[in-house]
């Protein structure tokens, strides 16, 4: 990403709020002319970013560099940006054109100029009938497009949009979209998008930058992040997917729900676990068995327009998400197959909750600030690194049952499982995998079951 | 049913006499030449042209000078203070923004009389002479709150990105405030002055106590005085009868405005 022409860059910024942490150590460059969209559910904090770029709010750490130099002192005012707000702020006191022409007239431009750049402006944005109208009698999208041609007129380095088309209805928004795709080709100005719609990130942006819980997951093309997501968030976030656990046999080699498939990765090592995502559109489905990989049985088959979305439980016990153009019947034997290509493996971001905590007793763990059952043999006072598989860790309705409680923060679903964040009163992950369905937001008890399985080792000092 | 439209007719009359019919007493018997209120001693216009031409007239028209110079005055000031507060306010956080307000409402809670006198013990505690300056200062204080609770909801309407658009277009933060902030909440500014000037020229309590022993007299407190040297002056019919009109005559006003801007929205 770093070439000469990058007309933005963000260095090591870091936002906190409250000591609660917005933006943790983002680094990115925005190339000139760029469409770049910031895509993120929300709190990802994809509008703090917008708002530090246009110097509304201040980074409590690290650098914005607008042409090469800093501009943190220098006040929104000055900055040779623009922002379309996603509530579109227009002034209610003014008509369309003066709306369009405010920040010309601050600028002290001759009047004719701003007559022939505002009647321009409005052009662009096909209002040109509307210039005397006062914005409160204007429809939503109409004043989205006030507010866009308000922020053109002024011909700014970067035009910054806050999810600009989010109050929109559907049919507007996807002519909006188009519109705005086309006006960007057409000046070829730099455009920063904030979305939390993955489909408006594919149809705008030349890059798309993913962003969760104040990090960065992944920048890339809309193919690239569709088709290579970096890890099962991207995946999950992006699209349809099936996100499977899987095991990296060898280069070329990997398995998942219970067969070996051919792929086209390789580096993951050796029967190492990873995440294997497939698309549902990428899973071919039979009626014969000739030339397919496995079998299964469709469990539900609905009609979504263009294609069906077929639920089916494969032999193995796994359930996949597919999508075809033809119909089948609840309960018929199908067969499938992956074309290697369309299998795309990803690291494990991690294989068990990695937690560091202190030895009370013989049997008893300090962990996770309060006292776990867990059998071991160091002596009381050890500080020992504790290793509890997904599978170990127990979810309980009852919050007294728990040792700890949290609250279900993420769930991905794996095919024959749910994987589970959840985040613990005291602000900690931890990972879950579990049967059972839990809704984002239950509150739950946490205890450790398996003690076998748990893995404790004296933690080395690392000074 | 008819009978039940009726008596709801006959109840809404009964009120507004029962609230208008003193000042209209006071408004027929200023057209009559007797001492005392009740007689009438036939159609005369001779209290009004006292008013403005007799003896009474020049401390009377003192009184009315110094109530409406305090009454101007004191919306002027408590209009600014009150408008800029409420910016202010509006841009606190949470927590702040509730002890504000609340900190806010308690002055117009509190009973006049009561305000009057700490105000009083105030201005002697730091050695003031109470006068003119007193009086307005009295007023600004008790006004300004007022005025803040006036222009709050106009902020409150706008967009909450509207500052941040005008920054963002190349304002100045002072631009800002007044090309965008100011005519938004325009409204709201106008009608707390007005609502400010009323409360200045009604008040008596607080008047009374901060206005010293310089001989400053407002109209409440004129007439008060009046009123205690020995029966109420002839001449004072006629002019709360003008002050009832100009005070109707503000309030259409008010209405009036407020009425075309609902029309707007």
């Amino acid at each position: 990403m770093a070439g000469e022409n990058n007309i933005i860059k963000l260095e090591n910024i870091s936002k906190r709020y409250d000591g609660k942490t917005v933006l943790d150590n983002i680094n990115l460059y925005i190339r000139e002319g760029e469409f770049v969209t910031l895509l993120g559910p929300s709190g990802c904090g994809k509008t703090t970013t917008l708002r530090l770029i246009a110097g509304f709010i201040q980074p409590d750490e690290g650098r914005i560099l607008l042409d090469g130099n800093d501009i943190a002192g220098v006040p929104p005012y000055k900055r040779p940006l623009n922002t379309v707000f996603q509530r579109y702020a227009l002034f209610p006191h003014l008509d369309v054109y003066d709306n369009i022409a405010f920040g010309l007239k601050l600028r002290k431009t001759p009047t004719n100029e701003i007559d022939r750049r505002v009647r321009k402006a409005l052009k662009m944005v096909a209002m040109s009938d509307y210039e005397d109208r006062d914005v409160d009698s204007l429809s939503g999208g109409q004043q989205q497009r006030v507010a866009i041609a308000r922020a053109l007129v002024n011909e700014p380095r970067v035009l910054l949009l806050d999810e600009p088309l989010a109050a929109l209805d559907r049919k507007m928004r996807e002519d909006m979209q188009l519109e705005l795709k086309e006006m960007h080709q057409k000046l070829g100005i730099t455009f920063i998008y904030v979305t939390h719609d993955q489909e408006e990130a594919l149809t705008l942006s030349d890059t798309i930058v993913v962003m969760r819980e104040g990090k960065i997951q992944q920048i890339g093309t809309p193919r690239d992040i569709y088709n290579e997501p970096v890890n099962s968030f991207v995946a999950d976030f992006i699209g349809e997917s099936n996100i499977l656990d899987g095991t990296f046999i060898k280069d070329g080699l990997v398995s998942f729900i219970g067969k070996e498939f051919e792929c086209v990765d390789t580096g993951f090592g050796e029967n190492a676990p990873v995440d294997v995502v497939v698309r549902p559109e990428d899973v071919y489905i039979r009626r014969s068995q000739s030339g397919t990989q496995f079998s299964g049985t469709v469990k539900s088959c609905i009609f979504k327009g263009v294609h069906n979305e077929i639920l089916v439980d494969t032999d193995e016990g796994f359930e996949m998400t597919i999508q075809d153009y033809n119909p089948f019947e609840v309960g018929e034997k199908v067969y499938m197959l992956i074309k290697p290509e369309d299998i795309q493996v990803m690291k494990k971001e991690r294989t068990a909750n990695i937690l560091t905590g202190t030895v009370k007793d013989a049997g008893t763990i300090q962990l996770l600030g309060a006292d776990f059952p867990v059998s071991c043999d160091f002596a009381a006072g050890t500080p020992v690194r504790v290793e509890v598989p997904f599978s170990s860790v127990d979810l309980m309705d009852n919050l007294d049952e728990g040792v700890i409680s949290g609250e279900v923060h993420f769930i991905l679903y794996k095919g024959n499982h749910y994987h589970l964040t959840v985040r613990t009163d005291d602000g900690d992950f931890l990972y879950v995998d579990t049967n059972d369905i839990w809704d984002k937001g239950d509150l739950v008890g946490i205890r450790f079951s398996d003690q076998d399985e748990i893995r404790i080792s004296e933690l080395q000092n690392e000074n | 049913m008819k009978a039940g439209k009726f008596f709801a007719k006959a109840y809404l009359w009964l009120l507004l006499i029962l609230m208008y019919s003193p000042i209209a007493i006071i408004a027929i018997f200023s057209f009559t030449e007797a001492k005392v209120l009740g007689n009438w001693t036939g159609f005369s216009l001779k209290l009004y042209e006292n008013l403005f031409s007799g003896s009474i007239s020049n401390s009377l028209f003192k009184a009315v000078e110094n109530t409406l110079s305090i009454g101007v005055l004191s919306a002027f000031f408590s209009t600014l203070l009150g408008s800029i507060a409420a910016v202010g306010i509006y841009n606190l956080k949470g927590r702040k923004k509730q002890a504000i307000t609340f900190l806010n409402n308690i002055p117009m809670l509190n009973p006049d009389i009561i305000t009057g006198i700490s105000l009083f013990l105030l201005f002697v505690a730091v050695g003031v002479t109470q006068g003119y300056l007193t009086v307005l200062l009295a007023h600004v204080s008790f006004c300004t709150p007022y005025v803040v609770l006036s222009v709050m909801p106009k902020l409150r309407q706008m967009e909450a990105n509207t500052y941040e658009a005008a920054l963002d277009l190349g304002a100045t933060p002072g631009q800002a405030l007044r090309k965008v902030i100011l005519p938004q909440i325009r409204p709201g500014v106008v009608s707390g002055f007005i609502l400010a000037f009323t409360l200045s020229i009604d008040d008596f309590a607080v008047t009374l106590f901060t206005k010293g022993n310089q001989g400053l007299e407002t109209l409440s407190t004129f007439i008060y005085a009046d009123a205690r040297k020995g029966g109420l002056t002839p001449e004072l019919r006629p002019l709360m009868t003008v002050v009832f009109l100009v005070v109707l005559l503000l309030l259409l006003l008010i209405n009036y405005r407020s009425s075309k801007n609902t029309n707007k929205k």
